[in-house]
């Protein structure tokens, strides 16, 4: 299979591999220019256009070929030697590229699960986010969506309390019977409502190393929600759990019903990036302006 | 002596409510005279209010001057029960408060809280007062639109429905649908 390497200037314009404006990259030298300068490119630009122009896994194999070339390319021992720390950043480079490109592509697509009970993180978050969330709990089939964890931030204390009450009353339906207990737990938070944006990076820094922590014990299968700034070292952790390979999650979010015209900051961050597998909203103006949102009506 | 006795008969109770914040504001202007009032004049005989964290205590009354009757509370496990018992519900734009409250059919004010920052709420109360479900009012104009409100103008809430999600959810993780 071949695959024609488009070679680019960091701003996404398509040029020939030999045209002009060749910038200096140093490591390996002659005809492996042009593949030092295609990795460099992958940015954001590149990365779509590389996206739309080529399916993933004749990329993929054009790229392995492309690195054979240059392994081939260094016969000489002096500077195999020097070659060889330059081509191992590049090959760990372009797997990680490789992979995030993998993650990203995948993510959206229906999953193939066998029909066994998911792992399910539930984020809660004051105000309505923890009633939404919990109104969304009540439609779904509870034994599919086992175990579950319920997290919520430090210094929320009427959420978890809430989500205690929920689950007590599924037992009571259950008649007592218990399968799989659920978790709760606390998380600190990135932002409190009225930080100021500067002083919330440092926060948001400790929450994600707590998140970290977190997802690492946990590991779900699936992550519902609904726009507490408390999902989004969640989610980040998970996005990031998935391009190592650790554990896929699929990501739901669903936008609260207070959000009508705009989009919160969680759910534009993991729109833009991305990060969500699917993201709802309930009124059909978000729709229109973020078309890969699904609208669902209201859920309240 | 005919009036009093209707009146304690007509046992109408206005519930004012901040969820769990703080909003002095509306607390505030709830106790003006100009409100009670008008609240009087639409034939309400209760104010209560729910204070949550503010700090402006506001002032009890026991309504003997044939005033209304007033009195507040900073918070309840639920306000359901209040809310049921309530004839005029006035509440901050929490989507919690404004939904529980339509849902039981009571008619609404909703008071925007402009201290807040990035006020995201004033969108929901701005399209469901589009929509004829609720009544929108800002806490100086409080009054004015208590005076001036036809509760016959107002449309029903719908009920939202979760099942959609669900069932789109469950399509993407390949569960089978019900």
């Amino acid at each position: 299979v071949r695959i024609d390497v488009m070679a680019m200037n960091v701003n996404g314009n398509a040029r020939a591999p030999d045209g002009k404006n060749k910038k200096k990259t140093g490591g390996v030298e002659g005809g492996s220019e042009r593949g030092n300068f295609f990795l460099l490119a992958v940015g954001s630009k590149a990365l779509n256009e590389i996206w739309t122009n080529t399916c993933p896994l004749t990329f993929c194999d054009g790229l392995c070929r492309l690195l054979v070339m240059e392994i081939g390319k260094s016969c000489c021992f002096s500077n195999l030697t020097s070659n060889v720390s330059t081509l191992l950043i590049t090959i760990t480079i372009t797997l990680v590229v490789i992979r995030f490109l993998y993650v990203i592509y995948w993510c959206g697509k229906p999953l193939r699960t066998s029909l066994q009970p998911i792992s399910t993180l539930i984020v809660l978050g004051s105000g309505g986010h923890t009633a939404e969330m919990l109104n969304l709990l009540s439609v779904l089939q509870t034994d599919r969506f086992t175990p579950r964890f319920y997290i919520a931030a430090a210094t929320d204390n009427m959420s978890l309390q809430k989500a205690r009450v929920f689950e007590n009353s599924l037992v009571n339906e259950a008649g007592g019977e218990v399968v799989e207990l659920a978790q709760f737990m606390q998380i600190y938070r990135s932002r409190e409502v009225g930080q100021s944006y500067l002083t919330s990076v440092v926060t948001t820094l400790v929450a994600m190393a707590h998140a970290l922590w977190l997802m690492m014990k946990i590991r779900p299968q699936v992550i519902l929600c609904n726009g507490p700034g408390t999902c989004i070292p969640l989610c980040v952790i998970a996005f990031f759990l998935k391009v190592l390979g650790i554990r896929w999650s699929s990501i739901f979010y669903v936008e609260s019903i207070a959000r009508v015209r705009r989009l919160s900051l969680s759910g534009l961050l993991l729109y833009k990036l991305r990060m969500a597998d699917q993201l709802f909203v309930q009124w059909p103006r978000l729709q229109s302006k973020y078309p890969r949102a699904h609208y669902v009506g209201r859920l309240m | 002596m005919g009036d009093t006795d209707e009146r304690r008969k007509c046992y109408r109770t206005v519930f004012v409510t901040v969820g769990t914040t703080s909003f002095d504001t509306l607390v505030r202007a709830v106790d003006t005279r100009e409100v009670k009032e008008e609240l009087s004049k639409k034939g309400y005989t209760h104010l209560l209010i729910q204070m949550g964290r503010g700090s402006y205590i506001p002032h009890k009354s026991t309504g003997e001057d044939g005033s209304l009757t007033v009195d507040y509370f900073t918070f309840s496990s639920s306000i359901a029960d209040n809310l049921r018992s309530a004839s005029l519900v006035i509440s901050h734009a929490g989507s919690g408060s404004i939904f529980e409250t339509l849902r039981l059919g009571k008619p609404l004010i909703v008071v925007v809280n402009e201290d807040l920052m990035d006020n995201h709420q004033s969108e929901l109360a701005e399209e469901l007062a589009d929509r004829k479900h609720l009544f929108c009012a800002r806490p100086q104009t409080l009054y004015q639109v208590i005076a001036a409100m036809s509760l016959e103008s107002l449309i029903p809430y719908p009920p939202g429905d979760a099942s959609p999600v669900a069932k789109l959810i469950n399509r993407f993780l390949s569960f089978p649908d019900d």
